[in-house]
């Protein structure tokens, strides 16, 4: 009897062990992911320079006479592009946001909503292959003066395309937190005389502020992030970006030379990597910030 | 008190109509888009997928263009990565919702795991280049992008997990706690099986995030397409030692060659998998609902 | 004294439930009436048939008219938002915006069109002086309404509505989420209204139907029992289950 009693204390205690393991993988993960993308990363920063590298303008790492690694055509195409998507993704899923929450039906939008998810369940390289076999074409036809030399793979069809890619998660985040809005307030609000519209935008919205901003960054997140959907859209040339340019992204920066790339040339790639991940955590901590200051303020009632 | 003034004075107020014009447009752009991009691929791809297609592999000789290796390394990569990830998943989720004390010990745990979600797939790619393939000298192999993705889907997994064994009832636990129970035997028998179907939609979220992924993929798993030989065990588990191109990647590799029509068909059976994965995830998160009442 | 909303055979079904049946009723102009009744008597669905609040519950059938003015809110020709301007509302529940209490007042007269901001000041103090609010809250219009106690909430409230300049102000049950002092201060502020508005009140508890009303009407199960002025509905009612109610036999 005491043996066994002791056994189940053992097992017991085995048990949480294992599960604390388990439990700490994620931040072990973690660390390892810094600790290497360190440890490559930053010996080639410092060899190439942290200003050549960040600031530099010339991308030519294969040159033999003079190799460049400067990332900064990359840096600002990523900026420009992620901005682009959400300018154009922000005010159509908000709206798309408003209409599951506040305008459709239960009905309506129990049916509206998976078919939201699914948008999200798409491979990245599918919307690759649409995006250069629908959206590269058109962007060519409609613009033909200005994209005369690049046959239509630029910055805006890039954009056009990371802004379908963002829609699903600054939906379905904005729905969350408009549904959250207390109904006494639009109670209060068409009591007063106001209507629908003016209900949903002057209170509704600004009541979900946090939630939405907490959407749009995780939007933001998506687009930084994203490389295979845009990698044969965009051209894939180290330009300083402009809508009609081909440019390339701090991703497909990544993905376009990771197959051959030796020595130097390989550890820059990391360092590239390195960046796009401070961009990210930069980006995590953002959000905490923003729920937790949200979370706050609802509090305050 | 003043005059009052008439109540049936209809104001046309243009800003709210097209206020509710752009949303209902918005609404209507966003199905709108995906309808168009599954009927685009359906109508492209279907036509090219055929037996042949599904069950032979690429070969100049014989003249055939198959996906059958890249179907076998997709399911491959799919049950072997789950197989890593489930036990660490839902073990550290049991830890946070069983054992762990609210604190900074926790806070780390969830700040890391939200970390983990919003990493790109790219920069998991690289990590598995560098820690799996040369590090851990795996090579480009089935094996280490395996592991690249366990890393990946590990929140997916933990975030779900936790979800469902919160739900469980505090009662249940304190019951058996009373009849003095341990915390082992209590989680073994009562926490879960009745959080198993949570575990196993958070698999099939999983299994989603899997098929959908490329980047972390070509660098780590590869572009191979030796096609799983099935003379013996020993064959089998040595296959994770080759490299593999799953569906997405392959459908990458034929983009880059401007093999379209190939893109096309593997974009359609992707899609069908898609959509059967989501159908599934509705039905078990419908059925998940319909126990908690 | 005119009568300012009059109700003539009015039906209300929430689906299949017959929530209001064949209502009468004259509400005077300038003054307080009140509604008294168990919970689930109707009496807060009249109150909500005043402003066309109920519309917005789904499976909602309205038979039946209700003037205002002599006008019938219900006909087609009718812009509820114009009507809902004249006849405001108090809530159960305090329910100020998240926003700043300036901005709080200040929202009913921006969605009805006034920009102008030493207007808006002016509107902002009045209302608030109203509602015996503006010494308590005259030096932080900047800070949130949310940060207010929950009586002085329900009082933004009504200055809220009082903002738009209405007519006719409905309370629900609005001392009924409060504690004794603030439900006396309200109270107090109530007898302040009538001289400016006609104020009508759904209120569970019947001291305070006795202490502030002018007209009492006692409802049960969807009808309209009995409506007189207040002193003879509580010393004299002339139906008996008026009686038995007020003597406390149930409810």
């Amino acid at each position: 009897m005491k043996q066994t009693m002791k056994t189940k204390a053992f097992i017991e205690k085995f048990m949480e062990i294992l599960f604390a393991v388990c439990s700490f993988s994620a931040v072990a993960a973690v660390g390892l992911i810094i600790v290497y993308m360190l440890g490559i990363g930053s010996p080639a920063i410092a060899q190439i320079g942290l200003f050549d590298f960040l600031f530099g303008t010339t991308w030519a790492p294969a040159s033999s006479t003079n190799p460049q690694f400067g990332i900064l055509p990359m840096i600002l195409s990523s900026i420009y592009g992620t901005c682009g998507a959400i300018l154009i993704g922000v005010p159509i899923g908000l709206l798309t946001a408003i209409f599951l929450a506040n305008v459709a039906s239960e009905r309506v939008s129990s049916i509206m909503r998976p078919v939201i998810e699914l948008l999200a369940g798409i491979p990245s390289v599918i919307y690759g292959l649409i995006g250069m076999v629908v959206i590269v074409p058109t962007v060519a036809k409609i613009f033909s003066e200005q994209t005369q030399f690049n046959g239509g793979a630029t910055m805006l069809s890039a954009i056009l395309v990371l802004s379908v890619m963002v829609l699903p998660t600054i939906i379905s985040v904005s729905e969350t937190a408009l549904r959250a809005v207390p109904q006494d307030y639009e109670q209060a609000s068409l009591a007063l005389g106001a209507t629908k519209a003016q209900t949903i935008f002057k209170v509704l919205v600004p009541a979900a502020r946090s939630g939405i901003t907490a959407g749009v960054v995780l939007g933001i997140g998506r687009a930084i992030g994203e490389a295979m959907a845009i990698l044969l859209v965009s051209g894939n040339v180290v330009n300083m970006p402009g809508l009609f340019t081909s440019v390339r992204f701090l991703t497909t920066g990544i993905v376009s030379e990771m197959g051959y790339a030796e020595g130097l040339h390989r550890q820059a790639l990391f360092a590239i990597g390195l960046v796009l991940f401070i961009f990210i955590l930069g980006i995590n901590v953002a959000l905490y910030f923003f729920v937790k200051k949200g979370v706050g303020k609802n509090n305050g009632n | 008190m003043e005059t009052s003034t008439s109540i049936s004075r209809k104001n046309a107020r243009v800003g709210d109509t097209v206020l509710m014009v752009l949303i209902y447009g918005s609404a209507f752009l966003v199905v709108a888009i995906l309808l168009a991009m599954i009927g685009y691929i359906m109508v492209k791809g279907l036509p090219l997928v055929n037996w042949e297609f599904l069950t032979t592999k690429e070969s100049v000789l014989k003249g055939t263009h198959g996906i059958l290796p890249n179907i076998i390394n997709t399911i491959y990569i799919i049950v072997l990565t789950i197989l890593f990830a489930t036990p660490l998943g839902v073990g550290g989720a049991i830890y946070l919702c069983e054992y762990a004390h609210q604190g900074r010990l926790t806070q780390l745990i969830e700040f890391t795991t939200e970390t983990l979600s919003g990493i790109p797939s790219v920069v998991y790619g690289l990590f598995g280049a560098l820690f799996f393939n040369s590090m851990m000298k795996l090579q480009y192999s089935i094996l280490s992008g395996c592991l690249t993705l366990t890393i990946m889907i590990l929140p997916i997994i933990v975030t779900t997990t936790r979800e469902s064994i919160k739900s469980v009832p505090m009662d249940y636990r304190e019951g058996a706690m009373a009849m003095g129970a341990g915390k082992w035997y209590v989680i073994r028998t009562i926490i879960l099986p009745s959080s198993f179907s949570g575990i196993l939609t958070a698999i099939i979220l999983a299994i989603g995030r899997i098929v959908g992924e490329s980047a972390a993929l070509i660098f780590t798993a590869g572009i191979g397409t030796t096609l799983m030989k099935t003379t013996s065990l020993s064959a089998i588990l040595g296959h994770a030692k080759t490299s593999g191109a799953t569906l997405t990647v392959q459908l990458y590799q034929y983009m880059l060659k401007g093999q379209n029509e190939y893109a096309y068909a593997i974009a359609a059976v992707l899609m069908v998998i898609v959509l059967a994965i989501n159908l599934l995830t509705r039905l078990m998160i419908r059925g998940m609902k319909s126990k908690a009442q | 004294m005119s009568t300012k909303i009059s109700t003539k055979n009015l039906n209300l079904w929430y689906g299949e439930n017959h929530a209001l049946k064949n209502i009468n009723l004259d509400i005077e102009a300038g003054s307080i009436t009140a509604f008294i009744g168990p919970s689930g008597c109707g009496k807060s669905t009249y109150l909500k048939t005043i402003n066309r609040m109920n519309d917005l519950v789904k499976g909602v059938r309205i038979q039946g008219e209700v003037l205002l003015d002599g006008e019938n809110i219900y006909a087609p020709s009718v812009d509820v938002t114009l009507l809902r301007k004249k006849v405001g509302m108090v809530f159960q529940r305090p329910n100020p915006f998240p926003m700043s209490i300036y901005d709080n007042i200040a929202y009913g007269p921006r969605i009805h069109g006034i920009k102008n901001k030493a207007q808006l000041d002016e509107i902002v103090e009045k209302s608030l002086k109203g509602a015996a609010l503006w010494d308590d809250v005259k030096d932080r219009l900047k800070s949130s309404g949310l940060g207010l106690s929950g009586g002085q909430q329900q009082r933004l409230c009504i200055a809220r509505a009082m903002a738009v300049e209405p007519e006719v102000i409905l309370m629900d049950e609005p001392t009924s989420a409060l504690d004794p002092i603030s439900t006396m201060r309200i109270e107090e502020l109530m007898a302040d209204l009538k001289k400016h508005y006609t104020v009508v009140i759904v209120t569970h508890n019947m001291q305070q139907a006795a202490r502030i009303s002018d007209t009492t009407a006692f409802f049960l199960v969807g009808e309209m029992v009995e409506c007189d002025k207040t002193d003879v509905i509580f010393s004299m009612p002339k139906d008996k289950r008026t009686e038995d109610y007020i003597t406390g036999r149930f409810g």
